[in-house]
């Protein structure tokens, strides 16, 4: 269980969110909303641990998110804004390494097939950066199918998709939260997600 | 376990810098190019007299071997930062440290390696004899290294600065000036004792100032 407890966001001289508590259970899946410049991607990185809350605690089955360290980052997956796709690799390698630095050797079937369930079958080996946006977006969100993390924190990954990559990436979330998973998706646009508890945060301007 | 996972995390980012360096062949080969160029400018600029060059001659081809291994240093890091692998890397189960000493230990054996190689091609000009020529190549096998460990410093630095691989090199060549002083001097002893020295302390400093710069 994910706990959040009175967060607040200071960026330069600005509070930009001030005491946010929330708690993600298992099956839970937490819609993220607000207007641009709101602290979306600031409390997704503070999730991650990439930044500190200027005042708040982030509690990961009952212990701080900054001493537990790298036994929390095996539990988390990120996407981010910068998709972290290698330009020079193929989709396949792509995966392939990024689990590789998490330290799991990953077979070219279970990546291919990945691959394959977010629609990049026929682009398994052609090098990313003649790839486009969505489809570079979609190798990144691959990862998330093969990593088996609990805590997904995803940050506007259904811009520049195709309908039939939001549904894809909707089942993907739903199969993770009825497998016990735990989601926190920041989006400006509606999840119609049929499985696991849905709430929302909103964040004020 | 952890220890394995280690293990294939550390492979895997071998074989990752390995493949993005033969995908950017061009690099490489300009380094190279430059090196080779750098040093034979000497002997055209100075007196062509025979002893003068050779006495010259380590530090020349040390210089060079210096300027050269600039060049990669301003994207070590910055390419991972922009694309976003850096912040993929930094969220891994794996140590910060272990992460940053792959990468300098593949910017060593992908840049400094040829450097080494191709060194007794550039002692020829200078007609230094087969012995000396072998001194210079081991002088600089321990060397280079330690350029790489000081560069990695400077290069997590001066992530997302404008003209980031001139400010690197200011940054770097004034921390270089020991190892370059010994290295040129023919001291291997108090090369290899600097080499141990930034062994322990250049990964972890390049570790810090990549937190502080992903953590923001």
């Amino acid at each position: 269980m994910l706990e959040a407890s009175h967060l607040e966001c200071v960026r330069g001289n600005r509070t930009i969110f001030r005491d946010l508590s929330f708690a993600v259970r298992p099956g839970d899946c937490f819609r993220l909303t607000g207007p641009n410049g709101s602290g979306k991607t600031s409390l997704l990185r503070m999730l991650c641990g990439l930044l500190s809350p200027t005042h708040g605690t982030i509690r990961w089955h009952g212990a701080g998110i900054e001493t537990l360290g790298e036994e929390y980052f095996s539990s988390i997956a990120y996407v981010g804004h910068r998709p972290g796709i290698k330009d020079e690799f193929t989709a396949m390698e792509n995966l392939q390494v990024s689990s590789g630095m998490r330290g799991i050797e990953i077979s070219r079937k279970a990546a291919a097939s990945a691959l394959e369930r977010m629609g990049l079958g026929g682009r398994l080996h052609v090098p990313a950066r003649f790839l486009s946006e969505g489809e570079r977006r979609r190798a990144a969100i691959a990862r998330l199918a093969v990593n088996h993390s609990m805590l997904w924190l995803l940050d506007e990954v259904l811009t520049s998709l195709d309908r039939f990559a939001v549904k894809t990436i909707q089942l993907l979330i739903e199969d993770h939260l009825d497998a016990g998973g735990m989601a926190i998706v920041a989006t400006h646009q509606e999840l119609n997600l049929s499985s696991g508890q849905s709430q929302r945060i909103e964040l004020a301007a | 376990m952890k220890a394995a996972s280690h293990l294939v995390m550390f492979r895997w980012l071998l074989r990752r810098e390995m493949i993005l360096a033969w995908r950017r062949k061009s690099d490489m080969i300009s380094m190279l190019a430059f090196f080779v160029i750098i040093a034979s400018l000497f002997p055209l600029g100075v007196d062509p007299d025979s002893r003068l060059l050779r006495y010259m001659a380590p530090g020349v081809v040390w210089i060079s071997a210096l300027l050269a291994s600039m060049l990669g240093l301003g994207s070590l890091f910055s390419s991972d930062y922009t694309d976003g692998t850096l912040e993929q890397m930094w969220i891994t189960p794996q140590p910060r440290l272990l992460i940053v000493a792959g990468k300098i230990l593949a910017q060593c054996l992908l840049t400094g390696m040829p450097l080494v190689l191709i060194s007794p091609l550039l002692a020829l000009q200078f007609g230094l004899t087969s012995s000396e020529m072998r001194f210079l190549a081991v002088s600089l096998l321990t060397g280079i290294p330690v350029l790489n460990l000081i560069g990695a410093i400077g290069s997590a630095l001066t992530i997302g600065v404008r003209g980031g691989g001139l400010v690197v090199a200011l940054i770097v060549l004034p921390l270089c000036i020991p190892v370059l002083v010994f290295g040129a001097g023919g001291n291997l002893s108090l090369v290899g004792a600097v080499l141990a020295l930034t062994l322990v302390f250049a990964p972890w400093a390049a570790a810090s100032a990549l937190t502080i710069v992903v953590e923001d």
